[in-house]
């Protein structure tokens, strides 16, 4: 496990992440449509999408300042960097060490913010209201995805991802209750952050209900393609943490070549079945009203805290 | 060749520093009505001497402690004075903050009548030399005497606008709590002296205190330096008197004043008591938690851009007491290493919250200078207007809102660190709620975001909300933004080399309990931050930066070289309704709408709804802070009362004065033999 291997694989999983991270988009669009008996697209629909918007002629309203054109660049920036923390594939990222759990919470609000002032810079109705809401949901998502990811700490006395995810890896597979409580957490973090049914629904322009679409509805051609591919490497970064933290086998431990075929193969299995789940999910839950959001979130932070409590209680 | 000696001592230099500032002041007051001098030389030099005391501190922080004993004050009671590692620091925080701060007054102040301009010259200078000799103090004498000159002189340059009656009611509050936590840390002193009859610091950490006795002196140096600090619930007056004061000098109490509590906090509880006992540290965590959430809940509500920035500073004194408290928590149950750890994340965010809660101050300062507005709901598009000041503004609040790579994120981030230590402590029902104080810390950490993204996103993005009336918004002048700029260049600094001042800090440590870091946090390059051990945790800001930087250009590049950059102005998209008005935006109580809803049992609230067929529409809303009527108000009605019925004695009549005294003498004769 030489420096080169690691700097190898660290380029590989970054780029691999951002050019997949559409397709996920793409299946679990698909695997709705299924679920909800319409004809699907076609799974690189997304990749379309995303070609069609950057040929596009950008249209900024009058009025806006240097950071609306910035703020699409460093959420994809952002959303790039958290690809190359998280152990997707192996878990020997030289890059890693740079930034541990608490720095990755911290990338996610970094992104926040900036979408969220991005969107009351033109000073428009609905962007405000798109902020508030998304900092509404953020407030309570985020202490409650360190709390998950702390129990996660505790199990392994680590706050590096890859090495929690070695340690988590080698234990016997046996059920941890605080990883149970945890994994529920998460589920219920993942589906709000990432503006998904029943806190947000992605595929809805209702004035009454949107918080994602509306902080972005005044971008267009390639700062919106380039919110749309964050938003989509968002997902899989999400989904990635989830299956490195509560299944975590089969990923290429160390710089191991070898291992890579089995990583990928294992990580498109899980992957599918994750999508599939959330794609089901998004079919049988209904969106929550507004002010029930804070009560789904304060219980996915009281669940992780609970974990963590079953943690120190019974040490497992 | 004397003087050089004399400046290479840390002390004595750091002594020259204090005496000088004194001395500009005096010649500020002698020069009176000469406004050149004030605004050309007192300032500046000023500035230059905090720029050295600066220097001295970090350099104290690296040497042995040095004392000095000044045949000053009261006749058999010189005064004692020590500089030591902590000293060092909290020298170090005094002088590079308080340059930013008085190079921007500089420029702030330029438009002021010479008259008042002499005074704040003086009030301003004797309340920085005051502040260094409360650092420097080594025995109690001096401690309150400085402690009780920095109170009066921030008392009148808080009252600066002393013609409004709110702000002279603001100052008397201000004036009242400080003396109450001044009388409880006076109380402090006599008991920890043990009836030795000696004050030197020495002397009170060589007492040998019973526990009891020493909990006591504890609880009266929390809540004294507490009241100074604005823990709740003695902060009802740091709402009012910090934004009351003129923008520069509310800088200074919020980024540096309120840090002379801290200080007097660590000096006390770790240095003169010794000994600290973990339940101690429960109280402070717990105290330090409710300060937190309630300082930023309270700022959500506010409009006015200077009392929510207080409210914060409120809320960034319970993050310090959270790592206080958690450092004596690891030290009472024996883990002297998690300890310094706590010590180090409380001690940087102080240091931290002093850079950009200042750098926030002096920016809402250019703003009220500028547009002459102060509340948010009229603010709006400043961006536009005053582009560097924005600037400066935006890292300020993305360092206050704790977010990678600035400072704020790297102090949170050690502060949880040190929670995570928690698996160490032997009581369990101890080591299950320390992870929960972190929580509260999470939690207030993302409020924060977003009462800031609620502030910039009013003040500076969107549309103007008022029609320009007077002349056009100006940007900040250049001494302005040299001030803010310095500060900025401070968030970086701090949240880009962090190991550097984690090992200065180590020293500090070191110093107070005689433990320091594990060797591997100590042997880090400066490119990690290593808390305990890498392979538990690790951080590189500048990597981080570097990355995150260099993706997004390669991102932007790659857009650019495979597509293309063509762009079509238009009016912002207005969903089909023509009329769009500047109104139609969120204002700062809209923005903090959810939060009332969700954590309505918090506020005290009254709200007036129009009803349907109201002819005359109107809402209002009313916040109130429940301290006041729980607290405040009983203690002022009982000492209403108490002097009412004192008052009985008073007849003005000499013959009932007359039997007083003749009372008063039998009395002793009777009982006094």
């Amino acid at each position: 496990m030489n420096y080169a291997t690691g700097i190898a694989f660290q380029i590989l999983q970054s780029v691999f992440v951002v050019l997949a991270a559409p397709l996920l988009v793409g299946w679990v669009n698909q695997c709705r449509a299924w679920l909800q008996n319409r004809s699907a697209p076609s799974i690189w629909l997304p990749y379309f999408t995303l070609a069609k918007l950057f040929h596009k002629d950008a249209v900024i309203a009058r009025n806006a300042s240097p950071l609306f054109r910035l703020t699409p660049y460093v959420l994809f920036g952002c959303m790039w960097l958290a690809a190359g923390i998280v152990p997707v594939l192996a878990t020997n990222l030289p890059f890693a060490p740079a930034a541990d759990i608490i720095a990755l919470v911290g990338v996610f609000a970094l992104a926040r913010v900036f979408s969220a002032l991005a969107a009351m810079d033109i000073g428009t109705s609905f962007g405000g209201l798109g902020a508030r809401r998304e900092m509404l949901i953020g407030f309570l998502a985020e202490p409650a995805m360190l709390m998950t990811l702390f129990t996660a700490a505790f199990i392994s006395g680590s706050t590096q991802l890859t090495t929690i995810v070695e340690a988590l890896a080698h234990r016997e597979f046996a059920i941890y209750p605080s990883l149970a409580f945890a994994a529920v957490a998460f589920l219920m973090v993942l589906l709000a952050e990432n503006a998904r049914i029943p806190i947000d629904n992605p595929s809805t322009h209702l004035e009454l209900t949107m918080v994602h679409e509306a902080m972005i509805l005044e971008y267009s051609a390639r700062h919106l393609a380039l919110i749309e591919w964050a938003v989509a490497i968002k997902l899989f970064a999400y989904m990635t943490i989830g299956i490195a933290l509560f299944l975590p086998w089969g990923i290429a431990e160390g710089g191991n070549w070898a291992a890579l075929p089995v990583a990928i193969t294992a990580l498109a299995i899980k992957l599918a079945l994750a999508g599939a789940g959330l794609a089901l999910l998004e079919t049988l839950l209904a969106k929550l009203r507004l002010f029930l959001a804070p009560e789904f979130l304060s219980s996915a932070f009281l669940l992780a805290v609970l974990g963590m409590l079953t943690h120190f209680l019974v040490r497992g | 060749m004397n003087l050089l000696n004399a400046l290479s001592s840390p002390l004595t230099g750091s002594i020259t520093v204090a005496l000088c500032w004194l001395a500009i002041g005096l010649l500020g007051l002698i020069s009176a009505g000469n406004a050149y001098f004030a605004r050309r030389i007192a300032f500046p030099l000023g500035a230059l001497g905090g720029l050295v005391l600066g220097a001295i501190g970090l350099q104290a922080a690296w040497l042995p402690p040095e004392q000095m004993t000044l045949p000053l004050g009261l006749p058999d009671l010189p005064f004692h004075l020590r500089i030591d590692p902590l000293a060092g620091f909290f020298l170090m925080l005094l002088g590079a903050v308080s340059a930013g701060i008085t190079f921007y007054a500089t420029g702030y102040f330029r438009d002021e009548t010479p008259g008042r301009l002499a005074l704040i010259v003086l009030q301003y200078h004797v309340f920085l030399a005051s502040m260094a000799l409360v650092i420097l103090a080594d025995d109690a004498y001096l401690f309150m005497v400085a402690w009780e000159t920095m109170a009066l002189s921030s008392y009148f340059l808080v009252t600066t606008d002393h013609k409004l009656p709110a702000i002279r009611s603001a100052g008397f509050l201000y004036l009242l709590v400080a003396h109450l936590g001044a009388i409880a840390v006076l109380l402090c002193f006599g008991v920890l002296h043990g009836g030795q009859g000696d004050y030197t610091f020495d002397a009170l950490r060589a007492a040998e205190l019973t526990p009891v006795w020493a909990t006591i002196a504890f609880l009266l140096a929390f809540f004294g330096f507490g009241a100074k600090a604005g823990m709740i619930p003695l902060h009802a007056w740091l709402p009012e008197a910090h934004p009351a004061a003129p923008s520069p000098v509310s800088a200074l109490l919020s980024g540096i004043m309120l840090k002379t509590a801290i200080y007097g906090m660590v000096r006390v509880i770790y240095d003169l008591i010794g000994g600290v006992r973990w339940e101690w540290g429960m109280l402070v965590l717990v105290i330090g938690a409710g300060t937190t959430l309630f300082g930023v809940l309270y700022a959500l509500m506010q409009h006015d851009l200077k009392r929510l920035l207080a409210y914060h500073s409120v809320e960034n004194i319970g993050i310090i007491l959270l790592g206080l408290g958690m450092s004596m928590v690891f030290i009472g149950f024996g883990h002297p290493a998690a300890g310094v750890l706590g010590l180090i994340a409380a001690l940087y965010h102080t240091l931290n919250h002093a850079v950009f809660k200042g750098l926030l101050f002096l920016g809402a300062g250019s703003i009220l200078h500028s547009a002459g507005l102060r509340d948010l709901n009229q603010m709006g598009g400043l961006i536009h207007s005053m582009p560097k000041t924005a600037f400066y503004f935006l890292i300020g609040a993305l360092a206050i809102s704790a977010l990678p790579p600035l400072n704020g994120f790297v102090s949170e981030w050690l502060t949880f660190q040190t929670a995570l230590q928690a698996p160490l402590l032997q009581n369990s029902v101890v080591r299950s709620l320390l992870p929960l104080f972190a929580a509260m810390l999470a939690l207030a950490g993302a409020l924060t975001a977003m009462c800031f993204v609620k502030v910039y996103g009013i003040a500076f993005l969107g549309q103007a909300r008022v029609a320009p009336t007077a002349a056009p918004v100006h940007d900040a002048g250049n001494l302005e933004r040299f001030g803010m700029a310095w500060l900025a260049a401070g968030c970086f600094v701090l949240g880009l080399f962090p190991t550097t001042f984690l090992l200065m800090l180590n020293q500090v440590g070191l110093s107070l309990t005689g433990q320091s870091l594990s060797d591997e946090a100590l042997e880090s390059s400066w490119l990690w931050l290593v808390p305990t051990a890498a392979e538990q945790a690790s951080y590189s800001p500048v990597i981080f930066l570097l990355v995150i930087v260099g993706v997004t250009l390669l991102a932007f590049v790659l857009v650019r070289r495979f597509y293309h950059g063509r762009v079509r102005f238009a009016e912002p998209w207005d969903c089909g309704y023509p009329e769009q008005t500047s109104r139609m935006q969120d204002t700062a109580d809209a923005f903090g709408q959810p939060i009332r809803h969700v954590f309505e049992p918090v506020y005290l609230m009254q709200r007036q709804m129009p009803t349907a067929d109201d002819p005359a529409p109107r809402f209002s809303l009313k916040i109130e802070d429940r301290h006041w009527y729980l607290l405040y108000l009983p203690i002022a009605r009982l000492a209403a009362y108490l002097s009412a019925k004192i008052g009985l004695l008073q007849q003005g009549r000499i013959s009932i004065y007359l039997l007083y005294s003749f009372l008063t003498l039998i009395a002793l004769l009777v009982f006094v033999r």
